[in-house]
């Protein structure tokens, strides 16, 4: 038959054309990712240079941010409302610290998530790449400013007497399995943010509903002991504080160990799988829609 | 008969040809956050979500825009296509289906590899030297990173940045608009590309610049199997197409070799 004669598709079929911005499979699109791998690492340290390069101090805000943070954070609930319950006065700081460093991890990390796609429509029209390159990227600029921030940690946690022991390699899988966490968080975000972006308005709200109730100013085990247990057990399941608790038993020479819920490494290994999984799939099932509208 | 060769003959060429890009009855709608329907405040913004939808389809706030209308067309491998058309009238639009950026809402576009369009710019940021953004631009379109080692050179040479000391090294927003430009377009050309879509790149820079921009688009065009450009310069269309797609608010308005079409547009837009 003549190719004048033919319809379109069968023309495109018979000369081996592919339907353009149409979505892979699920492996071809993890390896078109990992082909991307350069992009992402690039694109993150650039996101995060940019992000200092108009101040005066430059990159020293990396650390200096965190750290005002701490403060601001241990003069309200440290000295003004006094939430130190049931935490000896030596350990409140470096708990304080490390949970708000931990929280805000996860935090901007779904943040920049919902804003990942949303935020850079111009990149999304004008480029071809595997969409999940954005979300991964913000999320790995969050595990990059993280690090500045473990060095202030590091310092508050040897300043207030704990010194380095074996338990602080554990700090390691519990951020790995966290980035995993909040990698997944993010790419769910981004699709729902690619879709809604009235969400980086709401979003600030829910978040600090789920850090009050995560303790991270508070011992939860301390602040709930009369209350319903089960409130308790609820409270503790939630990946934030797991993640929390874990980081504070490795670096506080085992502080808390007692109030860990049980199975606490298999929960922090399950959310992180579970939720990087599916913010994946869930994130890979609309990439041919992004950058539409 | 002569009329029976004729076609016999285009038959024949048809089928020789090599089908890049087919473009088979291709709607694209865009729709608008907060673009329409009343003002702008939050009681019509309130009045919008307690109001049953009449728009259909489209929920509240939002308005649609039909960009591009059942265009369709097949693209051959060696051609040049220019796309011509006024303001708004979806030229871009139907540049970013094809290159698969825009899903379109119906119809379907089939290509042989993957189209690019000559643009880095959204990939670049202000606040980093241009040496990183080199590199980030050319990691974003798609090159390896020894791939992006062994052009560096080239590109910055091209790009003339530090013909007058060394500015390679600044971040790019102390760059004056042409400079940025002419980076930018470096960047982009760098890369070899199956289907090529050019965008109005030829209008930056200085004179100087601009030459040498079109030797090196000329240089692509050697190497991509079809090329698409997008110009409101009838010379440069004239140039370097032999195809024209004529698009009017969406539709495609003639399709035909560059004489016949670029004559019937400049009739009707008086010029």
């Amino acid at each position: 038959m003549s190719d004048t004669t033919l319809s379109p598709a069968d023309l495109a079929a018979k000369h081996g054309l592919s339907v353009s911005g149409a979505r892979p499979g699920l492996t071809a699109y993890i390896k078109q990712l990992w082909g991307r791998r350069h992009f992402i690492l690039s694109f993150s340290s650039a996101k995060l240079t940019a992000q200092y390069s108009e101040a005066k101090l430059g990159q020293i805000w990396q650390v200096a941010t965190p750290l005002l943070n701490a403060l601001v954070y241990y003069f309200i609930f440290g000295v003004l409302m006094g939430t130190r319950k049931g935490i000896p006065n030596d350990v409140f700081i470096p708990f304080l610290v490390t949970g708000v460093f931990l929280f805000t991890f996860t935090q901007n990390s779904l943040m920049a998530g919902v804003r990942a796609i949303s935020g850079n429509l111009g990149l999304v029209r004008a480029l071809h790449f595997p969409r999940a390159s954005l979300p991964v990227s913000f999320a790995l600029q969050q595990l990059q400013q993280l690090l500045f921030s473990m060095i202030v940690l590091m310092i508050v946690v040897v300043a207030s007497g704990f010194m380095p022991g074996m338990t602080w390699i554990l700090i390691v899988p519990v951020l790995a399995l966290q980035f995993v966490f909040n990698t997944g968080l993010a790419l769910i975000f981004a699709r729902l943010g690619a879709k809604t972006p009235d969400l980086a308005q709401l979003m600030p709200f829910i978040m600090r509903t789920w850090m009050y109730s995560s303790g991270v100013m508070f011992s939860i085990t301390a602040v709930l002991h009369d209350k319903p247990s089960w409130l308790k057990h609820v409270l503790q399941v939630n990946p934030a504080a797991i993640y929390m608790d874990l980081a504070r038993y490795a670096l506080l020479d085992g502080y808390g160990g007692g109030s860990l819920p049980p199975h606490v490494w298999a929960l922090a290994a399950g959310w992180a799988v579970v939720v990087g999984a599916l913010g994946f799939v869930y994130f890979w099932k609309a990439e041919e829609r992004y950058g539409r509208g | 008969m002569a009329v029976a060769e004729d076609i016999k003959d285009r038959v024949a060429v048809e089928d020789a040809r090599i089908p890049t890009v087919i473009c088979d009855d291709v709607h694209i709608v865009y729709t608008v956050n907060g673009g329409g329907g009343g003002r702008g405040s939050a009681t019509a913004a309130l009045s919008r979500m307690v109001k049953k939808d009449k728009t259909g389809g489209a929920s509240r706030g939002m308005r649609r825009v039909h960009a591009v209308k059942g265009v369709s067309f097949t693209a051959y491998r060696g051609e040049a296509i220019g796309l011509i058309g006024s303001n708004g009238s979806g030229k871009s639009t139907l540049l970013r289906a094809i290159a698969g950026l825009l899903p379109p809402e119906s119809g379907r576009v089939y290509t042989d590899g993957q189209p690019s369009l000559l643009g880095v710019n959204a990939a670049l940021m202000n606040d980093l030297t241009g040496e990183r953004n080199v590199i980030l631009g050319g990691l974003a379109m798609g090159m390896s990173r020894e791939e992006v080692r062994e052009r560096y050179e080239e590109i910055v040479d091209f790009s003339g940045i530090n013909d007058k000391g060394d500015f390679i090294s600044l971040p790019m927003r102390t760059y004056s608009s042409g400079m940025a430009a002419r980076l930018r377009f470096s960047i982009a050309a760098a890369k070899d590309h199956d289907v090529l879509m050019i965008d109005e790149a030829l209008a930056t820079g200085d004179r100087q610049f601009q030459i040498r921009s079109e030797e090196r688009i000329r240089e692509l065009r050697k190497h991509a199997g079809t090329v698409f450009l997008v110009s409101h310069s009838i010379g440069s269309i004239r140039d370097t197409c032999d195809r024209v797609l004529w698009l009017e608010r969406g539709e495609l308005l003639m399709d035909g070799p560059t004489d016949e079409v670029v004559k019937a547009y400049q009739k009707e837009s008086g010029r």
